[in-house]
């Protein structure tokens, strides 16, 4: 265990160092000068040179990749053009956004989920099971953001029960919170609670044909108690290894859904970010969001590796 | 043999939004260059079958223009992840356990680990927005699920008998990666590219909706959402139209997938991502 998780953890850094570069890399493609692509076309030249100096663009390139890197390391992202302000704390102003946002989801992804992948796996082939099939088919199919609409024009504008975009604020309360993260989150988790029943009725489903389910129920189990608990029990494992990437996916997805509903979280810092050219806040809150998403795909590695040993030996 | 009805749906569907898409080269039902601002907002009548958008253009012309949009972006995509993909699959299947195959897999694992989203995001604010950029970055994370799904399958044959009479009749490598396995993988690449090119239809209506893909004057599903969302209240049509052909198309082809997946080989299991 403590070999693979060393092999792991190699690779997570290799990962990191390769991702930074390749972020680094696509600013640093953009045609021309960052800093006159900042100021725009009618900047004067000595105002692009004093940007230039002040980015550090007079600079060698490893020394500002270094300066960049080592910056982020000690939790110091910059500092944005546009507000004058450290990009750290603009960040931790809109994380409290963003990560509930994919925290309620992957809750209501998993709620949804979980019973219905169930539900269809021992009804399978019959009526319950094509129903939920065929959900899930929809559920697949439809944008996100394009359920995000359809629900504002219901729940916001037909029944006027929440409001249609806009966040109080944590200091409002706790419930108006949740309640202004309600409709983004439920947006956010259908495509994903569809693609996750698939995977807990098909694990649930190959589960169901092993030897060991016909010894549950040949020592007297009922069906039900076999199914819970031999074969929820195992179906869990790759369904796990699916909520991890789920998270990750839901994390960088709620970009586009914070756009549907004005939520002032990362995804929005991005888009004003980029409108406003402010590119050195367009490379650290990216390069956030990818090291958040690789560390937990690492994590799901581990967790897996420790329930099953036999993935150990993949590497 | 029966033929699956998923498939003869999925076909329906899929090639109905082709024709459309085709026809739209030589003849819309109107012009929507044209503005027709004291039509504006019509709800779905006789003249304009969908009705009109906040200039008066014809929303069934939009429609078709945007699935022309939507369908040549996602499937250049697809065509990058095939073309570049299934050559390294193949190339690290028959060259396993070296340092190549290893560099190709790592690779994919890197590209994986990726949020592609953020990627094409950060791609096109630094390149441009543009269709050509939203094919690039769709076009990116195509590659590496083609290059692990041929990787595994390839391998798997390179085990068999017909590929070890190749090996003896002395054929290179390449020959046989080429003559032997590409053809015996071939099912399975248009089955995964199927999924692939609904998934691209997703990201291109995603990357056009926050401002990212085709610019005006090309039309394009996910602007048009874009441009509804302040008029849902007044012309709930304007922004159901769009997201209903979304819907409708990537659903046909996942339909189609499946179908072909069953008809051309019912063991074969596709991966989703």
């Amino acid at each position: 265990m403590i070999r693979f998780a060393l092999g792991r953890g190699i690779s997570l850094c290799l990962s990191l160092i390769v991702a930074s570069l390749v972020i680094f890399a696509v600013i640093e493609v953009i045609p021309g000068d960052p800093a006159a692509f900042m100021l725009g076309v009618n900047a004067r030249p000595d105002t692009v040179a004093a940007l230039r100096a002040e980015l550090g663009l007079d600079q060698s390139l490893p020394a500002r990749y270094l300066d960049w890197v080592g910056g982020m390391l000690r939790g110091d992202f910059g500092t944005s053009y546009t507000y004058r302000t450290p990009i750290a704390g603009m960040i931790a102003d809109r994380v409290w956004i963003s990560l509930p946002l994919a925290l309620y989801a992957l809750i209501l992804s998993t709620l949804v989920a979980f019973p219905a992948g169930i539900y269809a796996a021992s009804r399978r082939g019959r009526a319950g099971d094509i129903g939920v099939m065929g959900a899930t088919q929809l559920g697949v199919a439809i944008p996100n953001f394009w359920f995000a609409m359809i629900l504002v024009l219901i729940f916001a504008i037909e029944l006027r029960w929440v409001s249609a975009g806009g966040f109080p604020g944590w200091e409002a309360g706790f419930w108006r919170g949740i309640g202004a993260l309600t409709l983004p989150a439920i947006a956010l988790a259908l495509p994903q609670a569809a693609i996750l029943a698939r995977v807990m009725r098909s694990s649930l489903l190959d589960i169901l044909g092993e030897d060991f389910m016909r010894t549950a129920r040949a020592k007297g189990l009922s069906r039900r108690r076999a199914l819970w608990r031999h074969g929820v029990r195992n179906a869990m494992i790759p369904v796990l290894t699916i909520l991890g990437l789920q998270f990750a996916f839901l994390l960088a997805g709620g970009i586009v859904i914070e756009q549907v509903f004005f939520l002032p979280g990362l995804g929005r810092l991005i888009f004003q970010s980029i409108s406003s050219r402010d590119l050195v806040v367009v490379e650290s809150v990216v390069m956030l969001l990818v090291m958040v998403v690789i560390v937990i795909n690492f994590a799901v590695d581990l967790a897996y590796a420790a329930i099953d040993p036999r993935l150990r030996r993949r590497g | 043999m029966t033929v699956p009805r998923t498939l003869v749906v999925g076909a329906v569907i899929s090639t109905l939004f082709l024709l459309l898409a085709s026809l739209s080269f030589v003849w819309t039902p109107y012009d929507i260059e044209t503005l027709d601002v004291p039509n504006k907002l019509r709800p779905p009548d006789g003249t304009h079958l969908l009705g009109t958008d906040h200039f008066g253009r014809d929303i069934a012309s939009m429609i078709m223009l945007g699935a022309r949009t939507s369908i040549a972006v996602a499937l250049v995509a697809v065509g990058i992840g095939m073309g570049l993909g299934v050559p390294l699959g193949l190339l690290a299947a028959a060259r396993r356990g070296t340092l190549l195959d290893e560099v190709v897999m790592r690779g994919n694992d890197l590209i994986f680990a990726f949020p592609s989203l953020v990627i094409a995001i950060l791609i096109t604010a630094v390149l441009g927005a543009s269709a050509v950029n939203a094919i690039i970055a769709i076009g990116i994370f195509n590659i590496p699920v083609f290059a692990r799904l041929s990787r595994g399958a390839a391998l798997g044959l390179w085990s068999r008998d017909f590929v070890l009479a190749a090996r003896v009749a002395g054929k290179s490598s390449f020959r046989i990666s080429w003559e032997h396995i590409l053809p015996n993988i071939g099912n399975l690449m248009i089955v995964q590219g199927t999924i692939q090119f609904s998934l691209g239809i997703l990201a291109e209506a995603a990357l056009s909706y926050i401002g990212l893909g085709a610019q005006p004057p090309v039309a394009s599903w996910g602007r048009m959402l874009a441009d509804a969302q302040t008029l849902t209240a007044l012309a709930p049509h304007v922004a159901l139209v769009p997201g209903l052909a979304i819907v409708l198309l990537v659903l046909g082809l996942n339909l189609l997938g499946d179908g072909l997946r069953d008809v051309l080989d019912p063991r074969l299991r596709t991966v989703r991502l």
